[in-house]
């Protein structure tokens, strides 16, 4: 349920609330009302023309760096 | 696409699925509810089930927005179209929703109804003011999701006094529904792959009740494949070691308590409501929201008196069955055969989260090769 | 006669009533831009020789939202399409017929566009519009205007083209990147606006298949991916073949901008339209010479070799995805629409 893409924002608009998003040449101007705080370069999830949430890179770096530790175990076992 | 591709990567995937493999118990089996329709989805896409052992198997949770809601709101939201002759703007995705007697909204806009697609909820706010002279109203369905944008644009629309512009809400809440699988117990579920953009909604803590009373461990998994398999590996472990803990696997976007902001914009705009019926799954309380009194005004079900109206299912659909995750789609006895993509019976047959829809494609692959 | 007032006259119902205004229409517009003698002549159809060997003819009926998309318009791909349909027998198409039901209080401006576009897209294939009609209906009767062409063509002798020709072994070949077309009209949609720089892929492939054909005249389906995209075509021939096909998700060409206007619609680039690409079968000996041939031609530099017939009694097609899975790839139930779940 609920499809919703990682976009980076490409620029901001506060006054009307919204964000110009990029999805690989693709952009589309998204309402940013649902966060506190969003910046240029910033990835966020895009669902139904809002973005829901931003994306926390370091987060995202340590779970990657998870599977690199499991596929490793993996090559061991 | 970043955040999207090192989330598909084959090599990963197949890494962790052995590990998963070599740490599964030949003796038992792994009943993993995927709650979302989105997991279903990415599930059959990707062909996860292939890289899975033969004792950890998916059963597909209500988690679809349009499966769960019931015909008869469909019926009325075509009423409104028919009769009050509004402009009604919807997601795409419920167009072909069976509704009662065969209809559809897809239907109701071929007889003539001015029935709209949008894809997004701001995008009424704009048909509201393009036409002054008609009352638009935007049939609102969806999950914690889809509920802050909705809650945004009736926010907007009060401070605009947008006095043409209505809400039909159906937003219904993912933690009751859930609450209420576990207790039916019929699943028979050992593990629970949680929603990832609720979460991101609501947060992981919105989980503790489940898992502490009913025992069973949940993982919030994101949605791309290597998530939703590193997460079927953490609920394997949690299982193995007889745990029942909230873990979090999609922890790039998911918080303990996630975003406070949209929280509160829904609690500004909406209250709960007591009772909501559910497609499959009956009448549950306290399990939906309802536009408050301060926002009456942009309530499609008080402007236009609207009654609750009672269809009962098409005979012989077992879609509710499915969606608690008791019966497979193939154990329909319309399946395939009265009910196909093309001609969906059912809610689940017409979604591509449905999980019939999903079985249909990837059941008949697996005759074809003999594999099971 | 009165001259149309181009800049801002509208059509109105009297240019279909087959009186003075209708001639006036016709005469500053249509004879004017198609320019060629068949035309000019002013008969209700239009004669001429044909060379010996077998005939084709193919029609197809335009309506598209908007009239006007990046990459194209309804005049453009009303030409590009039929001399696709034609083309994808092996023939080399002839010449074109171009009805035209248009709405009343349509911009003469716009349609004029329209015309003019057709024209240039005629003549750059070689292929001229050498007979038409124009109807007009009332206002609210239709959507601007809706273009029916009609294409003839010849067969080369030894060319035998049909869906039912596929057999188990054969390969499958697709002439270029998949769901330009359908991605680009979506970006310019009314309530869906997005920014891309994408364009339509339309384009005439005639001269693609001519060198083709010369090349492999033992080539066994030829068919252009349009409405429903790769998915249905693929689903399409393995049911005329009573075969099943085999193909992998990492050969078929994918535009990042598509895949990424896919994500965010929730969309499957294999069902997107095409108005410029050809999936091609052909016996496995053939295939690495025809795809250089391909790969030589400006509309098809990125032809990929994308699959393999199997023999299937259930027909299906199956995917192996880039993430190591298999999946089936099924006929389109309904229309591909935007998804939020
Ligand atoms: S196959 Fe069709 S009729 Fe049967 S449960 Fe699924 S949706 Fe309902």
């Amino acid at each position: 349920m609920c499809l919703a893409v990682p976009a980076r924002v490409e620029s901001l608009n506060p006054a009307a609330s919204t964000a110009m998003i990029d999805l690989d040449g693709i952009r589309k101007e998204v309402s940013t009302q649902l966060l506190d705080e969003v910046a240029v370069g910033d990835y966020v999830l895009v669902h139904v023309g809002f973005a829901l949430e931003r994306i926390d890179a370091v987060e995202a770096a340590k779970t990657l760096a998870l599977f690199a530790e499991l596929r490793a175990q993996d090559a061991e076992g | 696409m970043k955040y999207v591709d090192e989330f598909r990567n084959g090599d990963t995937a197949s890494a962790l699925a052995r590990l998963i493999r070599a740490e599964v118990k030949p003796g038992r089996n792994y009943r993993l509810m995927e709650f979302c329709g989105g997991h279903t989805h990415a599930i059959f896409r990707f062909g996860v089930n292939d890289l899975m052992p033969e004792n950890v198997r998916f059963i597909h949770g209500p988690g679809c927005p349009v499966c769960v809601l019931p015909a008869g709101r469909i019926e009325s939201a075509i009423r409104l179209a028919e009769e009050e002759r509004v402009i009604l703007c919807t997601y795409a995705d419920l167009m072909r929703v069976p509704a009662g007697s065969r209809d559809s909204l897809h239907k109701a806009k071929a007889r003539g109804a001015d029935i709209r697609m949008i894809y997004s909820a701001t995008d009424v706010l704009a048909i509201a003011q393009a036409n002054p002279e008609r009352q638009v109203v935007f049939f609102a369905i969806g999950f914690e999701t889809t509920t802050p944008p909705t809650a945004a644009v009736l926010k907007i629309a009060k401070a605009m006094q947008l006095n043409n512009f209505t809400v039909f809400c159906n937003h219904v809440q993912t933690p009751p529904a859930m609450m209420h699988i576990l207790s039916a117990g019929e699943a028979g579920i050992d593990g629970i792959l949680g929603p990832s953009h609720v979460s991101a909604i609501i947060g992981s803590r919105a989980y503790a009740d489940c898992c502490d009373k009913y025992r069973v461990p949940l993982v919030i998994a994101g949605f791309e494949p290597v998530d939703v398999i590193q997460s079927v590996l953490m609920l394997v472990r949690q299982i193995n070691a007889g745990e029942a803990e909230v873990e979090n696997q999609y922890t790039r976007a998911v918080s303990q308590t996630g975003n406070q902001k949209a929280q509160a914009l829904m609690q500004e705009v909406f209250e709960q409501r007591p009772m909501f019926e559910w497609r499959g799954l009956g009448s549950l309380p306290e399990s939906a929201v309802q536009i408050r009194s301060e926002y009456a005004a942009f309530d499609a079900e008080k402007r236009f008196n609207m009654k609750e109206i009672a269809t009962a299912d098409i005979k012989g659909c077992i879609c509710p069955a499915v969606l608690r995750g008791v019966n497979n789609p193939d154990e329909c006895k319309l399946f395939g055969t009265a009910c196909t993509p093309e001609d969906p019976k059912g809610a689940c047959m017409v979604s591509s989260e449905g999980a019939c829809a999903a079985y249909y494609s990837y059941g008949r692959y697996r005759e074809t090769t003999g594999t099971t | 006669m009165s001259r149309l007032d181009i800049k801002h006259g509208i059509i109105e119902m009297g240019h279909g009533s087959g009186g003075r205004a209708s001639a006036t229409l016709i005469e500053e517009l249509f004879i004017r831009h198609f320019d060629n003698s068949l035309l000019s002549q002013g008969n209700d159809q239009a004669a001429f020789n044909v060379p010996a060997g077998r005939m084709v003819i193919s029609t197809d009926a335009h309506v598209i939202t908007p009239l006007f998309f990046p990459g194209g318009d309804i005049g453009s791909l009303s030409v590009h399409g039929t001399i696709n349909d034609v083309a994808m027998s092996g023939a080399s198409p002839l010449y074109l017929a171009a009805s035209f039901i248009i709405e009343e209080g349509f911009p003469l401006a716009d349609l004029e566009a329209i015309v003019i576009s057709m024209a240039r897209a005629s003549k750059a294939a070689g292929v001229p519009v050498v007979t038409g009609d124009t109807k007009v209906v009332e206002r609210g009767k239709g959507d601007g205007v809706f273009i029916t062409t009609t294409g003839i063509g010849i067969v080369p002798a030894d060319v035998d083209i049909s869906g039912d020709r596929a057999r188990a072994g054969d390969l499958i070949i697709v002439s270029g990147s998949i769901g330009d077309h359908g991605i680009a009209i979506l970006s310019s949609r009314e309530g869906l606006e997005f920014g891309t720089a994408m364009e339509s892929d339309s384009a005439a492939l005639h001269t693609l298949v001519a060198a083709m054909v010369a090349d492999v005249p033992g080539i066994r389906c030829l068919r252009d991916p349009t409405r429903g995209g790769l998915a249905t075509t693929l689903n399409e021939l393995a049911r005329q073949s009573g075969v099943g096909m085999r193909i992998k998700e990492t050969a078929i060409p994918v535009k990042a901008e598509v895949k990424g206007a896919c994500e965010l619609l929730g969309l499957d680039p294999l069902y997107i339209a095409n108005e410029g690409k050809l999936v091609c079968i052909v016996a496995p000996e053939d295939a690495e010479r025809l795809l250089t041939i391909m790969q030589k031609h400006p509309l098809a530099q990125n032809a990929a070799i994308i699959g393999t017939v199997c023999t299937d009694a259930q027909q299906m097609v199956v995917m192996a995805t880039a993430f190591g899975g298999k999946r089936v790839v099924d006929w389109l139930a309904g229309e591909q629409l935007p998804r939020i779940c």
